[in-house]
């Protein structure tokens, strides 16, 4: 599944958030192109969260465009995101499945099929009947996966996927964004450990209070990091 | 396929919600009458051998005689059957009513506690008996609910010249209810009361209440029926009311109420050919 | 007791008199639960995922008609429904169809308010996802209604009980009429100011037994929601 020229590649242009009072995002420019995963990472409240709401289309910049494959306010079809603590609805695992699938537009027929075949990329098979509600955290978490490719997206942002799971649940999440990633998915996450950046990331972007502090190639980023505050974070410092 | 049953079932009640009026309305009729009169269990009675005539329905609201002539004013019953003549003839002399018929009367009694502290039982003169009363202060239970059985007890005060309003004292209970809740209070708590002999007849919880005075003509209550006037309210149903009415002070309906007993004692007394009833 | 032996007697022998009476009191509330909630959960959806200016008033008032005196519900529907009122040419008064209006007038106030809370507090918790799965709002209302149908079937039992409990509006729109709208509230109410007790005791002891089977339904309903659902 090659992404299509259609979503990528993500362009913010001067792109600000202000919330009332508080600028959350401030004139960041950035491309997302295709390819391997892009890190987002960055302090606690360093706007992670906002600007991949921003990439993924959820809410609008209060300044500058984005736009998807060169156009703007396209509707989400292709673009899918997991929360940071994402919701089970009121079914079964593979209820909250079909239900994704269904709101995606696959046909009552196939919606079957593919969703053994989504429970099987995740890990999740045989806990179809289970109410989702009573999985436990990495296999909610895991769910929440599939139900963002049921979308069949060309791009999947990630929300700290892994925040509140145990290294052996963590463990099995990368496992599935490498498959994902193998597929040809593009995978945008953001992730305020460094590790797991290390682990997954092609590219890393580092926010800081609003702004992207840099960019760069993540082996790059990582054995040599220019700026500042690149460097005192990758040494563990808190970025204040 | 649920979704398909929900609406079905849905449907189905709409069906009937909306559906019944239309079979009902056919051929019935609203009667509004007296609360002591569909107590007495008369209309259970005669009501069926008027359906068994005519195939006509009749439905009886049973309120406060008030509220039976104020439910007649507005139209939402086509005939009144109730036993206040003052009034009865006021409601037709307001454009209310077509012509007033007399049908029956039944009689009041005056009942109270078997100690009888007013000495009064056995008296066939219920006007001196309502002055012992008023002079001993013991405890009577009006009904003080605009009813029929209430005016007849206001009219016996002011016959025996007791002028009750300024009159009354703490003996005098004032309870704003009907036939049945009277005789549960008078029951209850030992005191005097005018019933409806119906009621009376087929009331359970007597307690150690029994008849004091009886039989004294100041102690009859005539009963009369009229057509609600179709001119002001057109919906009326005027012919199948008329039926009724007709029906009522026929030989037949008049032998049909004078046939109603309970434990083989007659209530009502037919008086349609009656002068001046 | 005697009246409770013979009471007792009437409710076990199938007496149709009786039946008759509870029957109409069945399909008056049951009718009226329903037409609530056609009402009720539709507006309390709407409410509670549309923002619009005076929200909050809404809500306020929604809360405080839940505690509508059916007496006065029914005055104001007999008001209406008689001939001298503005909807006299229904020609619906001293019918079952009134009773049914003048109790759906006072539950679907009650199934808006709970349905509405429970929407609410299902929305909060929905929302972010179904904006990412790219839902329209036809979908979303669906979803949240589909979601907390556990809840809102409790909804609708506790509007019929309330229903099937009162006198107050019944009484006044249905003219308590023997063998044709008198219910077993409407029944007890007469019969017992009659003072005959049997036939009183015996509906009372039939409509407890409604009352509990429906809280019975509800809780088990909660459950079954939590079992299948999480």
């Amino acid at each position: 599944m090659r992404a299509p020229v259609s979503e990528l590649p993500i362009n913010l242009e001067d792109v600000s958030v202000t919330a009332g009072a508080v600028t959350v995002l401030d004139r960041i420019s950035l491309t997302i192109a295709s390819g391997a995963p892009t890190a987002l990472i960055g302090p606690n409240g360093s706007g992670k969260t906002t600007l991949l709401r921003l990439a993924m289309g959820l809410i609008e910049p209060t300044r500058g465009r984005v736009s998807w494959g060169g156009v703007e306010h396209t509707p989400p079809v292709r673009r899918a995101l997991m929360f940071q603590r994402p919701v089970m609805l009121h079914r079964s695992t593979a209820g909250n499945l079909r239900y994704a699938l269904a709101a995606a537009g696959v046909s009552r027929d196939a919606r079957g099929t593919r969703c053994e075949e989504l429970l099987a990329l995740v890990g999740l098979s045989g806990l179809g009947e289970r109410p989702a509600r009573k999985l436990s955290g990495g296999e909610q978490q895991r769910l929440a996966l599939a139900r963002a490719l049921a979308k069949g997206p060309a791009v999947l942002f990630l929300d700290e996927p892994t925040a509140s799971l145990d290294p052996a649940a963590t463990k099995a999440v990368e496992d599935v964004i490498g498959a994902v990633t193998a597929l040809g998915i593009k995978v945008v996450i953001a992730t305020h450990d460094l590790g797991q950046a290390r682990r997954l990331a092609g590219e890393v972007v580092l926010l800081h209070r609003g702004r992207v502090a840099e960019i760069a190639p993540a082996e790059k980023f990582f054995s040599n990091p220019k700026t500042n505050e690149a460097r005192r974070f990758v040494a563990g410092e808190l970025l204040v | 396929m649920q979704t398909r049953r929900v609406v079905l079932a849905l449907g189905v009640t709409l069906a009937l919600v909306g559906a019944s009026p239309a079979i009902a309305q056919e051929r019935s009729i609203v009667v509004a009458s007296t609360t002591s009169t569909d107590n007495s269990g008369l209309f259970r009675h005669i009501l069926p051998l008027f359906k068994a005539k005519t195939g006509i329905d009749v439905r009886v609201v049973a309120l406060g005689t008030g509220q039976a002539l104020d439910v007649g004013r507005r139209g939402d019953a086509d005939v009144v059957l109730v036993h206040a003549k003052p009034l009865e003839e006021k409601f037709v002399a307001d454009g209310n009513g077509v012509k007033r018929f007399p049908v029956m009367y039944n009689d009041f009694v005056l009942l109270g506690p078997k100690s009888d502290p007013a000495r009064i039982a056995g008296t066939q003169d219920v006007l001196a008996a309502f002055r012992k009363i008023r002079a001993a202060e013991v405890l009577f239970i009006s009904r003080a609910d605009q009813s029929g059985t209430h005016f007849a007890e206001l009219n016996l005060w002011k016959a025996a010249d007791i002028d009750i309003a300024k009159d009354k004292g703490p003996w005098y209970r004032e309870i704003g209810q009907g036939m049945g809740a009277a005789l549960n209070m008078a029951s209850a708590s030992n005191g005097y009361l005018l019933a409806d002999r119906g009621t009376w007849i087929s009331f359970r919880s007597r307690g150690d209440l029994e008849i004091a005075v009886q039989g004294d003509p100041p102690l009859f209550n005539q009963y009369g029926v009229i057509l609600v006037n179709p001119a002001k309210h057109p919906a009326v149903k005027k012919e199948l009311g008329q039926a009724f009415i007709d029906w009522l002070v026929s030989p037949e309906g008049q032998k049909a109420i004078a046939d109603y007993k309970i434990n083989g004692q007659q209530l009502f007394f037919p008086n349609a050919s009656a002068p001046g009833a | 007791m005697p009246e409770n032996a013979s009471a007792l007697q009437l409710v076990l022998s199938g007496d149709p008199a009786l039946y008759a009476i509870v029957r109409l009191s069945l399909f008056v509330s049951l009718s009226a639960a329903i037409l609530a909630a056609l009402i009720g959960v539709p507006f309390g959806a709407l409410i509670a995922l549309t923002r619009f200016r005076g929200r909050e008033g809404v809500i306020v008032t929604l809360n405080a008609l839940m505690g509508l005196p059916p007496v006065v519900v029914g005055l104001a529907v007999f008001l209406l429904l008689s001939r001298s009122g503005p909807l006299g040419s229904w020609g619906i008064l001293f019918t079952p169809q009134a009773m049914i209006i003048a109790q759906t007038i006072l539950i679907a106030p009650i199934i808006a308010a709970l349905s509405r809370q429970t929407l609410e507090d299902l929305w909060l918790e929905y929302r972010d996802e179904l904006a990412a799965m790219d839902v329209g709002p036809l979908g979303r209302i669906a979803t949240l209604i589909w979601d907390a149908r556990f809840s809102l079937v409790t909804t609708l039992l506790a509007g019929f009980g309330r229903a099937a409990a009162e006198v107050g509006a019944v009484i006044i729109v249905g003219g308590n009429i023997d063998g044709f709208t008198r219910t077993m509230t409407t029944a007890i109410a007469l019969e017992t100011s009659k003072g005959d007790l049997p036939l009183a005791i015996g509906l009372g002891m039939v409509l407890l037994t409604i009352v509990l089977i429906v809280n019975a339904l509800a809780w088990g309903t909660r459950g079954l929601g939590q079992r299948f659902a999480g």
